[in-house]
């Protein structure tokens, strides 16, 4: 497969960084709540311009020759631009293999980008040479994972969890000064200082989770990303680390790229939301914009297949297909086979993400006008 | 404790029954009892070298034919026990060690393995979470889907091949009769999902269970699965208990819902009236802490703690260290289900002699931490 066949329908990178947190929503945002000292003011802490990242997925070399097999390669992030500003969360959304988890390994280094930068605070991480310079990157921003069974060591005992990052970037050095710290941050996350000298099994998942939470606060950063926090708990304790994540929030003035397949917990969660389908960034809005008119027409058929707990009877868009295999993408919009209103040219041209009204969409009818604009059916806020 | 729900929620059978199409399998004896399954005081336990563990206790609840039942809670409530338990699958050292299971009027929780089988399939049908694991990727799901109408129906491979398509264009499969020779992995997860629904209703059960039937599955997916489920309880009349944690789920599914907790069921009755107006206040804590588009809350409304684990379940309710309306009683007496509006709740809230409604007042914004 030809790596990249349209080249002009990279997203463009600009006008991304307008949208500030509380644009168009209503709802009182953690940018404005107490913030530390070395924090400054407003404005793009992270900015990703075009980042993508390709997997190889060939058969091995020996089948290639001798089969004549090509190489594969997966597009599993495709030209993603977005920027986040200080205090805010983005939540990016979408179905399994859309390329959201791989963005957030991205950006934390777990992967390498094959293509596009990422600026943290202004500094391109890729042209980052010195080790030291990198480590006293690496302290500002931290990870959450989704599975809380998964991301502790069983062996460790969680006072020695909690101080890993704190003893790897030697930010303490006296052993009774990180002990302290370790109660601090436990008693943070709602756990008792005594809950350190217990081993990761004797933890329900919330608490574990909670866990998580306080080893990636150890190192005083300014920005988390979570890769589904929230999604291998159950509901009660989901409101619960939803809330604590708040709290902190506001207290640490920390900002939050939140990754999540659920739409109702980003939309309690965040100040802007991404939508991505295939590797691609196909809408991008402050939160109330993106719930209370969805302009592209996968943000409708996502929206409108949440189960309706309130039962207000709604008819509902039947939502039809698949997401195809990202192996062999559709050409043009990737979401043209299941969009009820596609036209030919969305089966030839990629859209770009563009500006429209306060938001970002990819969509060409959206931008040309023949895709009817209407709100949602939402439930009254 | 003894507890029948039957007798009070006589008024809602009748209108689910209503609602249902004419059901395929009349039965004597079924009228009269007016419900399909009945579970009556079901208990199930685990012995372990620490001791027994008291999985499922005292629970009773019956379904109507054609009649969808939630069963929803949090994970370790029980809900999936329950299931199993019905379908005879449960695995040692786990054993039903208390109450009946009673299908249209006869007990099947005491059959020998071969009798179970032949009901198992014929009469009660099982879709699980996972539909890569519920399907044999050696056969093809023409043949796996065959076998299972073959086994239980009078029938010629030629028939219960044309059956199968038609089954299989049934639940939503694009070219039935191309992807009838096709294997489990040539599905994608939705289309999988919907075989294994296919092989559930071949051989035209009156019920069927149904563990986490989307879970697995993306939103989109989901939403195509709870309509096609629908759909077919309404179209066959078949019964189907739905064991979900997802309250969305239920809310578009179910006609009653059951709430678990601990291993009992803390509040049973009319989906609307659960999720509108819980009466158990861990029900109204349950649905508050569900976040929902649109709703504009700067914190969600938390339960504090978790559920106690079963070897450590509190005296008196088992949700009291929890409650936020717990007094003395609860501590020491263990409540059965009262009516309470129109839902049944195991809280003593509702006892008669102390009527409290609006369970739910009491859940503040949430505690602060740090």
């Amino acid at each position: 497969m030809a790596e990249e066949t349209q080249p002009s329908s990279r997203p463009s990178p600009k006008g991304q960084g307008d949208s500030t947190p509380a644009a168009g929503s209503g709802r009182p945002t953690p940018a404005t709540g107490p913030r530390l000292a070395s924090q400054g003011g407003a404005g793009a802490l992270l900015e990703v311009r075009d980042l993508a990242r390709d997997f190889d997925v060939s058969r091995p070399w020996l089948n290639r020759m001798l089969e004549g097999a090509p190489r594969q390669l997966l597009h599993a992030v495709d030209g993603v631009s977005f920027t986040i500003n200080r205090g805010e969360t983005l939540s990016l959304v979408g179905e399994s293999g859309c390329g959201k988890s791989t963005v957030a390994r991205l950006i934390c280094g777990l992967y390498a980008p094959t293509r596009g930068s990422i600026l943290f605070d202004g500094t391109d991480l890729a042209k980052i040479a010195v080790r030291n310079d990198m480590l006293a990157m690496r302290r500002r921003f931290q990870m959450i994972f989704q599975d809380p069974y998964a991301s502790l060591n069983p062996r460790w005992r969680v006072e020695r969890i909690i101080a890993e990052p704190i003893r790897s970037h030697k930010l303490i050095k006296d052993d009774r000064a990180i002990r302290k710290r370790v109660g601090e941050l436990l008693t943070q996350v709602g756990l008792s200082p005594l809950d350190g000298e217990k081993y990761p099994h004797e933890f329900s998942g919330g608490q574990r989770q909670r866990i998580s939470i306080a080893r990636a606060l150890s190192s005083n950063p300014e920005f988390l990303v979570c890769d589904e926090p929230t999604s291998a708990l159950d509901v009660s304790v989901q409101a619960q680390i939803l809330n604590l994540m708040k709290d902190l929030q506001r207290e640490h003035g920390l900002t939050y790229l939140f990754i999540s397949h659920n739409l109702a917990v980003v939309s309690h969660i965040s100040n802007r939301v991404g939508v991505m389908y295939l590797g691609h960034i196909v809408e991008i809005a402050a939160t109330r914009m993106l719930f209370d008119r969805p302009l592209h027409p996968y943000t409708r058929m996502l929206q409108s297949a949440i189960p309706d707990i309130t039962m207000s009877g709604k008819a509902r868009t039947p939502v039809a297909g698949e997401v195809p295999n990202p192996l062999d993408p559709p050409t043009g919009c990737a979401f043209n086979p299941r969009c009820p209103h596609a036209r030919e040219k969305c089966r030839t041209t990629r859209p770009e993400l563009l500006p429209f009204e306060g938001a970002q969409v990819a969509c060409h009818g959206i931008h040309e006008g023949w895709v009817p604009i209407r709100m949602a059916e939402t439930i009254p806020a | 404790m003894p507890v029948e729900v039957q007798g009070s929620r006589g008024q809602m059978t009748e209108t689910s029954r209503q609602a249902a199409n004419p059901q395929p399998h009349p039965l004597p004896g079924q009228r009269e009892a007016g419900a399909l399954l009945q579970v009556k005081n079901l208990r199930v336990e685990f012995n372990t070298r620490r001791g027994t563990l008291v999985a499922i206790d005292d629970v009773s609840f019956d379904i109507a034919p054609g009649e969808v039942l939630g069963v929803v809670g949090e994970s370790g409530a029980g809900k999936s026990i329950t299931g199993t338990a019905i379908i005879g699958l449960l695995e040692r050292p786990g054993r039903i060690a208390g109450g009946e299971i009673l299908l249209s009027g006869s007990r099947i929780d005491n059959l020998p393995a071969a009798q179970m089988r032949k009901i198992r399939g014929r009469q009660i049908g099982a879709i699980f979470q996972d539909p890569l694991t519920s399907l044999n990727p050696l056969y093809t799901v023409g043949r796996q889907i065959t076998e299972t109408i073959e086994q239980h129906l009078p029938m010629s491979s030629a028939q219960a091949r044309a059956r199968a398509i038609e089954l299989l264009g049934e639940v939503g499969i694009p070219a039935p009769e191309r992807r009838i020779d096709h294997y489990p992995h040539q599905f994608s997860g939705g289309m999988r999902q919907r075989v294994v629904i296919a092989l559930a209703l071949c051989a035209n059960p009156r019920l069927i269970i149904a563990d986490e039937p989307t879970t697995a599955l993306d939103v989109s997916i989901q939403a195509q699965i709870i309509t096609l489920l629908k759909r077919l309880g309404r179209d066959h009349g078949t019964a189907v208990m739905l064991v979900t944690h997802d309250m969305g789920v239920i809310a578009e599914t179910a006609d009653r819902v059951a709430v678990m907790y601990a291993g009992r069921i803390v509040e049973i009755g009319p989906v609307q009236q659960v999720i509108h107006d819980p009466q158990h206040p861990y029900t109204a804590g349950l649905m508050g802490s569900i976040p929902t588009v649109g709703q504009d809350v700067e914190r969600l409304p938390q339960i504090e703690g978790s559920m106690p684990r079963l070897n450590a379940i509190p005296a008196g309710c088992a949700f009291n260290p929890r409650c936020p309306r717990v007094f003395d009683r609860c501590r020491v007496e263990r409540p059965h289900l009262i009516a309470a509006n129109q839902t049944q709740a195991a809280c003593w809230l509702h006892a008669p002699e102390r009527r409290a409604p609006d369970a739910g007042q009491e859940w503040s914004q949430g505690a602060v931490h740090g």
